[in-house]
């Protein structure tokens, strides 16, 4: 394999500026959101560069990889600190320090009124330096500090304004149930360890052929429950809607086109354990297939912009699971997509955090309305992100999704139809959702509360926008044109029982796709667009709409199943640990001594006398021990 | 140069000068403290660094005939398990000084007696470690609780008398048992070739199955009453809410790691094969620990209490790692017990200061320190992170490779002990969001955040955490030899990758 010196900086230059604005305080205020920007644009320089190196390279020698120090070695678990950049964690590295210094210039301006601006733009480095080592590290564990370093960042950004309680507790609860799959992720070293002896992606990959499908299986298994914590699938989902309480440049960045989508890189990048695990592949198909129609259906009724497009998030990124469980035909795919939603979701949220700089930061869409005449330049890059989502040929989404689509349909028999249906109602979801968005948002009349101003947001912020709508528009095509991506990450799967011929033609797929998503943006006009909106959530609406409205109850299923119950476990810990566990040891010594104090009344109270009476006992049970020993 | 014995002479020199001191001099009792305790970790280190890290018989070996008639020796001598946690009790001892610089104000004695109990308090915490001999090791067990008695009954806070007379009490009771079994011993090596109190002679004796299951008992319960392992934890929470931060530190982080040291040097050595007989209801109790500690954890309403109840989930992990027999279990428990020092004391010095201002330990009083006191809370913000294991921080080795190395023999154990970590993550994170997050709860407004002198105290504990975090080789290339050795002692090698039955 081809050394490289260089990929340390990728993560040093960020977690340096991390360090810097955190240790040295105050004293960077002034200038610390620059050195913080400046930090993961050099990332990124350092990141075309390691392509360029790459590109230079012959296909088999393109993955380099780095030895930075000896990690954790005992016995035959052995781990080093040490970076692999391939094919696949280039198209990552590039995503999240290109998004990434991205929403670092726009957070200049969103933020330039918050007194600890400076200390949002250290987070924002620990978590560009995090999510780094989380696609460069070259074992599982490696990944493992970066997984939960994303996490800690994550909870930090959440929790930005942790001043408000419910912001608190919602970074919190992000952080707890993200530890849920990183349960997950532990257990899946640890069986890894066990089986293969080995918890390196190479040696993984080395092993699995004399491994026991078993183990694979239950690999596999676990680290579905990993990734659906970290990429907020199905049944880990509930804390993403909750995370919107972060600033929402941070909504973009990491709640939208990098952290989330770290499950579906650990499932990509763990390609051989599922192509040798068909059982666990099926898992995975179902979360994706279940959680794209979760979040969709969320989608639908939320009135919170920010959440609105969170529940996007949820449901895009269950069709790039989907894709990653189709196996060696799909990895490309959910990889392509991941890439495709990075830009348009991204831009979209930026584009939401420009509506709420200038609505006052008001998130309810209700009280929008009109607001495409005010902020043009909003507007058109939300829009263009929003024809992206649709899959509007041919702008991103066209190609990544209908390519999902087509896959799913490919899997053959009753698994290839139901999938394929899933796939093209979501997509009609979507297109009803995404259209509310657009015309709660920037058409009709205005619903504004009183002292609204809205304007269109300084450069600074719609410079990235615009960027972003520009990947928004071309990068489907750049990425498929001559299978571009497909061909780039090829080498890194197995094609071996790879199937060449499509059940249905794509044009018909397309057409099907085109189909369903008119229908979907249709219902949404005559819905929103030829009825006055009201500026209040209406009341009399079906049992569906409210059960939706509560996230199809998720939260309520937690609380009643796990957080009820575990309350209950702690009072009642609490209250037999002094009473019954304490009063228990107690009590043996109070018998232990009664036997002698009957005889002499000493049982006052007296720590002389206790000590009497306990020497006592010991000299009888020495005495006790002669016996037996002698 | 005869290191332990300079070591353990070290403190008492301090304690003498301390005590030479004219009255009511405080400050100058203080600074001897602080200056005596620092010289004891300059000398530890520069003894650590001439240690033969491949070697696992005992190293820096003195002996000197005490009470010869009787066998007993004044032997010394440390391995490799020995020398991290005299290490970790030396490096402890000045940043608690430093950290703790007014705890002694108020108590019921002068604060050069708190000083003088600290330092003789230090001189035992090496011995303990070092002693070669059963007797000594005995008197060195049992003559700690005095200095520790004292300390949390005359300078803590609260229900102070109750709880020192109960930690007292569960801590003699639990040494009466040893001594029983330590007195058979001594009978039976006078059968078999001579009285001795050598612990490596006692490990050669032969004895009936029964007898060594009853002996083993008599110092297992000893050492789980000190560690604490369920169902023998309820005089912590009581002992570390009544005593000072500093003396928590040194309760927690050191005095209760006596008790895992004993599991593997003392019930592993002479007892192999009653050791193998109770480990599976040695490691039901582990595994019961870690939970049990985590939820009570959750539910704790009170600062001290939350630290206290943390570490019975710790100490769960270290138990485990003991009897787990693996190399990466072994490692993992003796590097944790490291850790769990640090990450410790970190907590329980913010706790402590935190307390101070705000004359209240109940957790529910704090609220918005993070806007209030940032360095302060940042402190106890990372203090808990590295309790709740996250990786890039020191526990998270420690922790993982217990887990990892239990997998590999006990998968059923390591898998509920891995709820642990989402457990862990709750009761650290509640405890930060009701004291550090949230609007400024009335009371706390002016609270003044941490001055030069706590900074100076605990920085170096988050160096610390942080550096083993990703540098952990130097100190695991020390352990892994020791921990290799006790569990091919046993009998034991590591299981070999099972390909998953294929």
């Amino acid at each position: 394999m081809f050394i490289s010196n260089t990929l340390v900086y990728l993560i040093a230059l960020p977690l340096a500026g991390a360090a810097i604005l955190l240790l040295a305080g105050r004293r960077t205020d002034k200038w610390g959101h620059l050195l913080a920007t400046a930090m993961s644009a050099s990332s990124f320089g350092v990141g075309l560069y390691q392509l360029m190196l790459m590109l230079d390279r012959p296909t088999e020698q393109r993955p380099a990889s780095q030895k930075l120090f000896e990690w954790i070695h005992v016995g035959e678990f052995k781990v080093d600190a040490g970076l692999l950049l391939d094919q696949l964690s280039i198209c990552f590295v590039l995503l999240i320090t290109g998004v990434g210094t991205l929403i670092h210039i726009y957070s200049i301006s969103y933020m330039s009124h918050d007194k600890d601006r400076r200390r949002f733009f250290a987070y924002l480095n620990l978590f560009i330096a995090s999510m780094l080592l989380l696609v460069l590290g070259d074992s599982y564990l490696n990944l493992y500090v970066g997984w939960e370093g994303v996490g800690l960042a994550s909870y930090l950004l959440i929790g930005f304004w942790n001043q408000k309680p419910a912001y608190a507790t919602a970074s919190k609860k992000a952080f707890v149930m993200n530890r849920v799959g990183d349960m997950g992720l532990s257990f899946a070293i640890m069986i890894a360890f066990a089986t293969m002896g080995t918890v390196s992606f190479v040696g993984v990959q080395e092993q699995v052929s004399q491994t026991s499908e078993a183990a694979l299986t239950a690999i596999g298994l676990m680290l579905l429950v990993a990734a659906a914590g970290k990429s907020a699938q199905f049944p880990l989902q509930a804390w993403l809607g909750d995370a919107m309480a972060g600033p929402t440049p941070v909504s973009a960045l990491i709640h939208a086109a990098t952290m989330v989508t770290a499950g579906v890189y650990l499932i990509t990048r763990s390609n051989f354990v599922f192509d040798a695990a068909p059982t666990a592949q099926l898992v995975v198909v179902i979360v994706g297939a279940i959680t794209l129609m979760f979040g969709a259906l969320i989608g639908t009724a939320k009135d919170d912009i920010k959440k609105a497009l969170a529940a996007s998030t949820m449901s895009q990124i269950g069709y790039m699971t989907l894709a990653a469980g189709l196996g060696p035909v799909g990895y490309a795919f959910a990889i392509m997509h991941l890439l495709t939603h990075g830009f348009f979701k991204a831009g979209m949220f930026l584009g939401a955090g420009s509506v709420m700089h200038g609505m006052n930061d008001e998130v309810n869409m209700r009280k929008y309305g009109a607001l495409r005449k005010f902020m043009p330049i909003t507007f058109v890059t939300f829009g263009l992100g929003y024809l992206a989502i649709l899959g509007i040929p041919p702008f991103a989404g066209f190609y990544s999704k209908d390519l999902i689509i087509e896959t799913a349909f490919d899997a053959g028999g009753a698994k290839g139809i139901i999938l394929g249906i899933t796939t093209l109602i979501g997509a009609s979801i979507t297109a009803f959702y995404m259209t509310r968005v657009m015309i709660l948002t920037f058409t009709g009349t205005k619903r504004w509360d009183g002292d609204a101003h809205p304007h269109e947001s300084p450069w600074l912020m719609w410079l990235p926008m615009a960027i972003l709508a520009i990947g928004s528009v071309s990068s489907g095509y750049l990425l498929s044109r001559g299978d571009a991506l497909e061909n780039w990450l090829y080498p890194l799967f197995d094609h071996s029982d790879e199937y060449q011929k499509h059940l249905i033609e794509p044009i018909i797929v397309s057409g099907m796709a085109l189909t369903m998503v008119a229908i979907g943006v249709a219902v949404a006009y005559f819905k929103y667009a030829r009825q006055d909106v009201s500026s209040t959530a209406p009341e009399d609406v079906s049992i569906f709409t409210k059960v939706a409205r509560q996230d199809l109850m998720q939260d309520r299923f937690n609380e009643a199943v796990f957080m009820r119950p575990g309350q209950a476990l702690t009072t009642t810990l609490i209250a037999t640990d002094q009473a019954v566990v304490d009063g228990a040891v107690r009590g043996v010594g109070q018998v232990a001594l009664s036997s002698g104090s009957a005889l002499r009344g000493l049982q006052n109270g007296y720590v002389r006398s206790y000590a009497a009476i306990i020497l006592v006992g010991a000299i009888a049970l020495i005495a006790a021990i002669w016996v037996v020993v002698s | 140069m005869k290191w332990l014995s300079l070591l353990m002479l070290l403190p008492l020199a301090g304690a003498a000068i301390v005590s030479a001191l004219p009255k009511g001099n405080d400050k100058a009792a203080k600074q001897a403290a602080l200056g005596t305790t620092l010289v004891v970790m300059a000398a530890t280190i520069a003894m650590a660094v001439g240690f033969q890290r491949d070697n696992v018989d005992l190293q820096y070996v003195e002996s000197y005939a005490w009470i010869p008639s009787f066998g007993i020796n004044f032997a010394l001598g440390v391995d490799a398990i020995a020398l991290v946690l005299i290490l970790m009790s030396t490096i402890l001892a000045p940043i608690v000084v430093l950290a703790g610089w007014n705890e002694a104000h108020g108590g019921r004695w002068s604060v050069k007696t708190f000083y003088i109990l600290i330092l003789v308090l230090e001189t035992m915490m090496i011995g303990v470690f070092a002693a070669t001999d059963l007797f000594l090791f005995y008197v060195i067990f049992e003559a700690m609780l005095i200095p520790v008695y004292f300390l949390i009954g005359g300078y803590g806070s609260g229900e102070r008398s109750a709880a020192a007379v109960k930690f007292l009490l569960y801590s003699l009771f639990g040494g009466l048992l040893m001594l029983a079994a330590i007195i058979a011993l001594y009978v039976m090596s006078g059968a078999q070739g001579g009285h001795t109190f050598d612990i490596d002679k006692l490990s050669q004796l032969q004895m009936s199955s029964t007898t060594q299951n009853l002996l083993f008992l008599g110092f297992f319960i000893a050492f789980a009453i000190k560690a604490p392992v369920w169902p023998f934890h309820t005089w912590l929470p009581d002992a570390a809410n009544s005593a000072t931060p500093g003396t928590s530190v040194l309760l927690l982080g050191v005095l209760d790691k006596v008790g895992t040291f004993g599991m593997i040097r003392y019930c592993l050595t002479l007892f192999p094969d009653a050791s193998k007989t109770f480990t599976p209801l040695i490691m039901v109790l582990a595994v019961i620990s870690i939970l049990y500690g985590a939820f009570l954890a959750i539910g704790a309403k009170d600062i001290k209490r939350l630290i206290a109840y943390t570490s019975i989930s710790h100490f769960g992990f270290i138990t485990m790692g003991i009897f787990a027999m693996t190399s990466q279990a072994q490692s993992g428990s003796i590097l944790y017990m490291f850790n769990h020092g640090f990450s410790t004391a970190a907590l329980f010095l913010v706790a402590g200061w935190m307390i101070s201002r705000r004359g209240s330990s109940t957790i529910a009083d704090f609220g918005g320190l993070q806007r209030i006191t940032p360095i302060m809370a940042w402190s106890f913000f990372i203090a808990g992170l590295s309790s709740l294991a996250l990786p890039g921080l020191s526990s998270f080795v420690s922790e993982f490779l217990v887990l990892v190395g239990t997998f590999t023999r006990y998968p059923v154990h390591a898998v509920i002990a891995t709820f642990g970590i989402v457990l862990a993550a709750l009761y650290i994170l509640i405890p930060v969001q009701k004291a550090l997050h949230g609007p400024t709860t009335p009371g706390n407004e002016s609270l003044k955040d941490l001055n030069l002198r706590e900074k100076l105290a605990i920085a170096p504990v988050i160096a610390i955490i942080v550096a083993l975090g990703f540098y952990p080789s130097p100190l695991l290339k020390v352990i892994n030899p020791a921990a290799t050795h006790v569990i091919s002692q046993m009998g034991f090698t590591d299981p070999a990758p099972s390909n998953g039955g294929k």
